[in-house]
């Protein structure tokens, strides 16, 4: 395959390739970070995922917008802004979910997979009704766009090194927010024990609202970002959810590091096998391979050591 | 044949006058219509559709809520446009169109359900629908079981074809054969890469321009490459093409895929002005969603453009914004959606009868002088006689006219040599 080219074009391929596998890396990492945490902290099975993200990416759409008729001199910057609204957006919806849906089917987590599916559809046909049906584009500022030349073959998109910059940075906070703040132990033993949390002292229904929005809010940071490299539209949020739960239960669904290894070998074998075999092919092979380990390991790559 | 005494009476001259009126792109300013005057039902009407003698009832169904309302909608607007000048110039046979508009919601039994519904319970005279190959295969059975009219919009994979469909689009070789010869001409073109969404029209579309590449350009194809629907990461296959260095990347991939190919195509540093890039699914709507930055420079194969400089197309474009608003674009197929009501109301004038076997008759050789694209004539396989262009993406979103066919390109469902 590979016996026309020269060690010049296949060294800069080959390192062009390694850095798709990680931008691809980055995007499961952040679409599944919000899912992390609310189906992997607290359970929730939520089929809306999707549509918070493309929430914030509406949003987005909207700021842009808003800063080229009244604001264009700021254009530049607009993006850091629609990041920090998309997650005030999502999150705040999050939390009204939480409050009118989730709260009711803590109990009937199984339940909690139909009724986050009517609300996808739901929010579906509502961004459609509000934004219409066709897809938007979200500009973009000019710095964001093309790619950086590293060498004279080597380039690598800028909207990539963003996107992994992002989650390095959301990594790291959800990170500490869990597993060294005082909410995140509250989050924690909420999650481990719902009745005694209670007991010493824990206001859990204030530690789940505020832990779905979270989850939520993240989604629509994520959301924001993928206006660089995917569509906005009403069922774009689709696209993305599959991949989302694969990654989260690949991973082990209460670890967060379980997470990131899972988001790992899936991009990097995916990446991987589209290269050398073809777009189709390689989803097949990841998805056997998926299967495969989840069938010998069904807790997932990482699992919480319980007692059972 | 009953209806013949009935062709004297429908004059000749009132034909002209109607054909004459629908060049008037002013059609407010027409007085109002006073329907009724056509002739007698039972004569242009001998199974039992619903015509009475002021109104006849047509179907539109088209997905508007879903995944494919994106796409649908355009031609929604465009029929329901036609059919509103249709009216405005004294209807069909002296009869109002009136329409029922029924909602696919982008899941194919839908499709077949309402499909019979609109032919079963409405008794529709014609239906203005479908827009994915999915759904028309899933509408074909019931519209032959119960005898319906089917115009069809979208641009297709062909190998069909059917006495109770008109299809309005190209079929595949219609719409690439001379694209890929004009590419090949003017770049110089002998390497191509391959690169669509995976389910039957690109893969159809693919394996004819690959035996058109081999056997007829006899150029090199390097790759061909498929993404499941809704595929959102291309950096991969972007790698590929910069290892195998084509000199056309040659494109059909769909939906939001779309957006994301030309976000990430950019963003890996292909420079569109440079690479040749042409895609045959690419139309003004897509543009919309993809951003004319991130595609400009590419090279789309389509019949018509919003752009192209015609007086038909001059008076179509105005009332197109007038009634959907002045941001609105017009892709291929809304033009083709446009086609639909007219074509049939042409046919049922030839015929002089809403029967639907005498339209499906009739309709080899109904010419449509008006039409947006220019000139198109029906086919004997109920396709169109339609000319093949080449636009070049601008930044604002519209195309360049920069090739087209001199002659209208034979539709051809069943390509010899290319199956």
């Amino acid at each position: 395959m590979f016996g026309d080219y020269s060690i010049g074009d296949l060294g800069s391929i080959f390192v062009m390739q390694g850095f798709a596998g990680l931008v691809l890396f980055s995007v499961y990492v952040l679409m599944a970070l919000g899912l992390a945490i609310i189906f992997g902290q607290m359970g929730v099975i939520n089929m809306a995922h999707g549509e918070f993200m493309i929430l914030g990416a509406y949003v987005t759409w909207l700021t842009s917008n808003t800063f080229q008729s009244y604001l264009p001199s700021l254009f530049s910057g607009y993006f850091f802004l629609a990041m920090i609204l998309a997650f005030l957006a999502s999150g705040a919806l999050g939390m009204l979910v939480e409050w009118v849906l989730i709260r009711h089917l803590y109990k009937r987590p199984l339940d909690t997979l139909l009724a986050t599916w009517g609300l996808s559809l739901m929010l579906q046909q509502t961004y459609r009704s509000v934004f219409g049906p066709r897809e938007v584009g979200v500009e973009l500022p000019q710095w964001m766009l093309g790619s950086l030349k590293v060498t004279d073959s080597i380039e690598v998109p800028i909207n990539g090194v963003f996107v992994m910059g992002l989650t390095v940075l959301i990594t790291v906070v959800v990170a500490y927010v869990l597993y060294k703040s005082r909410w995140g132990r509250q989050v924690r033993a909420v999650v481990q024990n719902r009745i005694m949390a209670g007991a010493v002292g824990i206001n859990t229904e204030k530690v789940d609202r505020y832990t779905f929005g979270l989850g939520c809010g993240i989604a629509g940071i994520a959301g924001s970002a993928f206006t660089m490299i995917g569509s906005t539209g009403p069922t774009s949020g689709q696209l993305y959810i599959v991949d989302t739960f694969l990654v989260v239960v690949f991973g082990g669904a209460a670890s967060l590091l379980g997470t990131i290894a899972s988001a790992f070998s899936i991009s990097q074998t995916q990446s991987t096998l589209e290269f050398f075999t073809s777009g189709s092919m390689a989803k097949v092979l990841t998805l056997l391979a998926v299967v495969g380990i989840l069938m010998l390991r069904p807790q997932g790559l990482f699992a919480l050591k319980v007692r059972k | 044949m009953s209806d013949e005494p009935n062709k004297g009476l429908q004059s000749p001259l009132r034909r002209k006058l109607l054909m004459g009126a629908a060049a008037l792109p002013l059609i407010s300013i027409l007085p109002r219509p006073s329907f009724g005057a056509g002739p007698a039902t039972s004569v242009v009407n001998t199974t039992g559709l619903a015509v009475t003698d002021t109104e006849v009832t047509v179907g539109i169904l088209h997905s508007a809520t879903g995944t494919m309302a994106i796409s649908e909608t355009g031609s929604i607007q465009a029929e329901k446009l036609a059919i509103e000048q249709i009216n405005a110039m004294g209807g069909v046979l002296g009869r109002k169109i009136k329409f029922i508009q029924e909602d696919g919601a982008s899941d194919w039994p839908t499709f077949a359900e309402k499909a019979k519904k609109l032919l079963v319970n409405d008794k529709v005279a014609a239906i203005m629908g479908c827009w994915t190959s999915a759904s028309r295969k899933a509408v074909l059975p019931v519209v032959e079981q119960y005898n319906g009219m089917l115009y069809y919009p979208t641009f297709y994979e062909g190998l069909e074809q059917s006495k109770n469909v008109i299809y309005t689009g190209q079929e595949a070789t219609q719409q690439i054969l001379a694209g890929l010869n004009w590419i090949a001409k003017e770049k110089g073109a002998k390497s191509f890469f391959f690169i669509g969404s995976d389910y039957i029209w690109p893969r159809t579309s693919n394996k004819i321009a690959r035996k058109h590449v081999e056997n007829v350009l006899k150029g090199k194809v390097v790759g061909e490459e498929y993404y499941a629907l809704g595929s959102t990461q291309f950096n991969s296959v972007i790698n590929k093409i910069k290892l195998t260095k084509p000199d056309v990347i040659f494109t059909d991939v769909v939906g939001g895929s779309n957006v994301a190919f030309y976000k990430q195509l950019k963003a890996a540093g292909v420079d569109l002005s440079k690479q040749a890039l042409l895609t045959i699914s690419v139309t003004e709507d897509e543009i919309d969603g993809i951003g004319g930055e991130n595609i400009a420079g590419a090279y789309a194969c389509m019949k018509y453009f919003q752009s192209l400089d015609n007086a038909n197309n001059k008076a179509f474009v105005p009332a197109f914004k007038k009634l959907w608003g002045e941001k609105t674009v017009i892709g291929d197929v809304t033009q083709a959606g446009y086609l639909g009501p007219w074509l049939w109301k042409l046919t049922v004038e030839k015929a002089g009868s809403f029967d639907v076997d005498k339209i499906a008759a009739a309709s080899p050789g109904v010419e449509f002088k008006e039409a947006p694209e220019g000139y198109v004539r029906i086919h004997e396989n109920h396709h169109l006689w339609s000319k093949t262009r080449v636009g070049r993406a601008k930044l604002d979103g519209q195309f360049e006219l920069i090739f087209e066919t001199s002659d209208l390109v034979e539709p051809d469902p069943f390509p010899k040599g290319y199956q």
